[in-house]
């Protein structure tokens, strides 16, 4: 089903990349338990949690790779400084990536490509974000009087140019709330992709509700137990909302698509709110995994990026999965119908069941994809079994490799041979998606 | 945590020292504790008697390059006496030998050691034989009196070999270098009884525990955190286990010793099948477990509900109970090797018993019924199981009690002071090593002699 080995950069064919595992601290909602800290203090802390799960104390990977969606300009090498502060031989190489939501994908990804070619051995693959402690600048106006304080030479001139500043001048600009080209926010574009596509304010409740009640299941039967490390007190993602009824969800008011009036079907409750959270997955060669007695829960087989033209095309901006979803199926020669588990990232419920009823569309398929038949109905039973983003909440960059860490542990749990699919759409109209095979 | 609690800090510096002296105040010192690389005691040691086993002390210390005496009016300041009573029929044989250890004792250094050696006064061989066994047990109040005479951080301890074991065999050498040792700092008044003499010597005596793997239950933090930091010192892989919610601080400690943190509930119906699937993928063995994980939930028995009641003997019994049997299940089959050491966290609330506390000594004291149930299963294969019982113990649990009951119970003792977590880690870890496998189903105490008891 995989494509033929090829001779790979360093010498020798392509070799499949596994999961060893995974760790994250549990997500929070924003300006809760986490407002004291930092992307760095959150993921040092993921990472540490890591190497004390599977002994990596001083031992020498070939990379880290993390990212963050909001970043301070300090934290230009986060996740190198991150490496510095943990157990991790200081050896160990990292960079950042930022990709929106895809980051994460992007991050294991990148690190699964590095392992096949046989550049390296090992690497962690991880995201990172905080809300409660985003970038905040200066404005334009503000920022030009600082500027010009800096290169005054006299005592004088300081004065003269100190002496312009006003109060206005330090209201911080906050960082964008939506896209740059639409200036509508997220939750605005997917409640006219939800408007558009007839979801019912029903169809999500229900899928917030599954979310919810799943994860507190995966929760109490210790699922998480080797998934997660307690961070400041928190030992659970403090988003998630066990016992969640379709009555308690129906009496939410819209908080998206206002405009619809009585079509406005997007709450605060099957949307997700803004979390802070890190998460990290480790990958590795086979040989390396075995060498060491690690586990080796799954294969990372492929992944996948798409981009729609959201601005003039009349796209929804976070349906690029649907484009990714079958190229990346089609590559490997799989059908919807060969996957045990989706994994589709519930930014909105809205966007989860958009996408879904995208690929099962005939006009959409024909028209938009360019496929003869259309890809195909995702049995329901399959998707996000142990609760998604609605429950967990979503730190942007940190969505990734918690997917990835939980997929692995429940193919490997399946068998071998299992497959599980990965879709996470990203603002900028992009999305990723990616493939997992059970070991 | 202070190196040591406030008011010993006082009465060493010479205000303090004087007004204590004065007044009649205890005098409690900064115990000698056991770094690694550390010899055994720094100064001459005496060996009184000339039985077997005298000889052999003797010999093996002058072995080791320490500056042995046998003849006691010297009026050396002995850092250490060895009192050989393991030949002695009547308790009149005493006599001689007992008064040369008083004329010696005035110039015992600080932190000094003595330690008894006498014949088990349980054999059933000598059961019938009233002053034997007169004397026996006379050895026994002896040592235990004696250890309370002790002043300056000085303990007394005994050595009980049973019948037809010698002095030469590797437990009872690694005994009396515990005691003698830094190891044994907050041990006193205690009896370690050397049953076989199964067990081997380590190559390095700073690494007894070279290429063991050992689980430490409840290793974030206290008694379980110093149990991790020990043995790891002495070359063990340690795999930490604790709560789920005590991950963040699990991680720190297994991070700084180079272990395995698993989150995990250890009542867990299938904890210890779990722990010993993770030790078969990652070491391919394992050599011990260390049951530290406990909970209090005091309250009369007048005012006991069932969840107290129930969730205390939940994680300090029960779960002990049904891991051990998980584990032994695979005992000798490859994984659990067949040397297997299982040591378990006692209190002396289990063995005196402590109001509020009824639930806690059905626990504690069940340990010390499960340790002698299992011994007898564990020693053909040179396995064992003992049972550690912690006195007053400073750490965070301590810190909460109320400031005159905590300034009492860290007195009540013949050390005058509260012991450290690494005393009790100490003891775990002595009997760890191969060369403890012939000690087994005791329970050891690490209580500076605590004035509570049967």
């Amino acid at each position: 089903m995989t494509s033929t080995p090829t001779t790979a950069i360093a010498g020798g064919s392509l070799r499949p990349a596994v999961v060893v595992g995974g760790n994250r601290i549990p997500f929070a909602r924003a300006h809760g338990a986490y407002a004291g800290a930092s992307n760095q203090d959150m993921l040092t802390s993921t990472l540490e949690g890591l190497v004390a799960r599977f002994g990596l104390q001083n031992a020498q990977l070939g990379e880290v790779v993390a990212g963050a969606v909001m970043k301070h300009s300090a934290d230009f090498n986060l996740s190198r400084e991150a490496v510095l502060g943990t157990s991790l031989d200081a050896h160990t190489p990292a960079h950042d990536v930022q990709t929106a939501c895809a980051t994460g994908i992007e991050t294991v990804g990148g690190v699964a490509n590095k392992i096949r070619l046989g550049q390296i051995d090992s690497g962690i693959g991880g995201g990172v974000d905080t809300i409660s402690d985003a970038p905040l600048a200066f404005n334009r106006e503000a920022r030009d009087l600082f500027m010009q304080l800096n290169r005054a030479r006299t005592t004088q001139d300081k004065i003269k140019i100190a002496m312009k500043l006003r109060p206005k001048h330090f209201a911080p600009l906050a960082p964008q709330a939506g896209e740059v080209r639409t200036g509508l926010s997220m939750g605005e574009h997917q409640a006219l992709t939800t408007h558009h596509w007839g979801i019912t304010r029903q169809e999500q409740d229900e899928l917030a509700m599954l979310s919810h009640n799943n994860m507190a299941a995966a929760y109490e039967a210790g699922f998480f137990n080797d998934l997660l490390t307690p961070f400041r007190g928190l030992d659970r993602d403090n988003n998630m909302r066990p016992g969640s009824t379709m009555e308690g969800l129906a009496k939410l008011r819209i908080a998206f698509g206002k405009h619809l009036g009585e079509e406005a079907t997007m709450t605060a409750g099957n949307s997700t709110p803004m979390t802070d959270g890190a998460a990290a997955a480790l990958l590795s060669s086979e040989e390396w995994a075995r060498e060491r007695n690690l586990p080796i829960l799954a294969e990372f087989m492929d992944f996948e990026m798409a981009a729609v033209d959201f601005v003039n095309g009349n796209e929804g901006l976070l349906m690029a999965p649907t484009y990714a979803i079958p190229r990346i199926l089609d590559r490997h020669g799989l059908s919807l119908a060969d996957i045990d588990f989706f994994e589709i990232h519930e930014a909105f419920a809205g966007t989860v069941l958009a996408t879904m009823k995208a690929l099962a569309d005939e006009d959409y398929n024909k028209n938009v994809l360019g496929r003869d038949t259309p890809l195909g109905h995702i049995d329901r039973s399959k998707l996000n079994v142990h609760g998604s983003s609605l429950a967990a909440g979503h730190p942007f960059a940190a969505t990734g490799p918690r997917i990835v860490a939980s997929l692995a542990k429940m193919l490997h749990e399946k068998g071998e041979g299992s497959l599980g699919l990965i879709s996470v759409c990203a603002a900028g109209g992009q999305g990723a998606v990616a493939l997992m095979r059970g070991r | 945590m202070p190196h040591t609690d406030s008011y010993t800090r006082f009465v060493n510096k010479p205000l303090g020292k004087k007004l204590a002296k004065t007044v009649g105040l205890p005098q409690p010192v900064p115990l000698r504790r056991h770094n690694k690389g550390d010899r055994l005691i720094s100064g001459p040691i005496l060996v009184v008697g000339d039985s077997p086993a005298a000889d052999a002390i003797a010999k093996q210390l002058w072995a080791d390059d320490y500056d042995v005496r046998r003849d006691p009016g010297l009026k050396q300041p002995f850092a250490g006496i060895i009192l050989a009573l393991d030949d002695v029929s009547h308790p009149a044989d005493l006599s001689d030998r007992v008064l040369e250890v008083g004329t010696a004792l005035r110039g015992l250094q600080s932190n000094g050691r003595v330690i008894t050696i006498l014949r088990d006064p349980q054999d059933a061989t000598a059961a019938t034989d009233a002053s034997l066994m007169a004397a026996r047990h006379g050895i026994e109040g002896f040592t235990r009196s004696l250890a309370k005479e002790m002043r300056r951080g000085a303990t007394t301890n005994g050595i009980v070999l049973a019948e037809g074991v010698e002095m030469s065999a590797p437990s009872a050498q690694a005994a009396l270098r515990f005691l003698l040792s830094g190891r044994s700092a907050y041990v006193a008044g205690q009896f370690i009884t050397v049953s076989s003499a199964a067990g081997s010597l380590p190559a390095d005596w700073d690494q007894p525990l070279a290429d063991k793997v050992i689980i430490v239950t409840g290793a974030a933090r206290g008694i379980g955190e110093a149990i991790s930091e020990t043995l790891a010192r002495d070359g063990a892989t340690v795999i930490g286990v604790d709560m789920p919610s005590a991950g963040e601080a699990l991680t720190a400690v297994m991070n700084r010793v180079n272990g395995i943190a698993v989150q995990l509930d250890i009542t867990d119906h299938n904890a210890g099948n779990r722990l010993l699937a993770l030790a078969e993928e990652r070491f391919g063995r394992l050599d011990g477990i260390v049951h530290n994980a406990g909970i209090t939930r005091d309250k009369l028995l007048a005012n006991m509900d069932a969840g107290r009641w129930d969730s205390l003997i939940g994680v300090n019994i029960s779960a002990p109970l049904r891991i051990n049997d998980q584990l032994l299940a695979a005992l000798g089959q490859g994984v659990v090797v067949e040397n297997f050491r299982i040591t378990s966290l006692s209190s002396t609330s289990g063995i005196a018993g402590n109001r509020g506390q009824t639930n806690y000594a059905v626990a504690k004291a069940g340990v010390i019924g499960m340790t002698q149930a299992l011994a007898a299963r564990l020693a053909p294969t040179e396995g064992s199981i003992n049972a550690v019982a912690p006195g007053f113990i400073e750490t965070a649990m301590t810190d909460a009690m109320p400031t005159a009951t905590r300034e009492v119970a860290r007195r009540m003792n013949s050390l005058q002071q509260g012991g450290r977590p690494i005393d009790v880690a100490e003891t775990i870890a002595f009997l760890h090593a191969d060369a403890a496998a012939g000690i087994n189903g005791t329970t050891l105490r690490v209580c500076g002699q605590s004035m509570v008891g049967k």
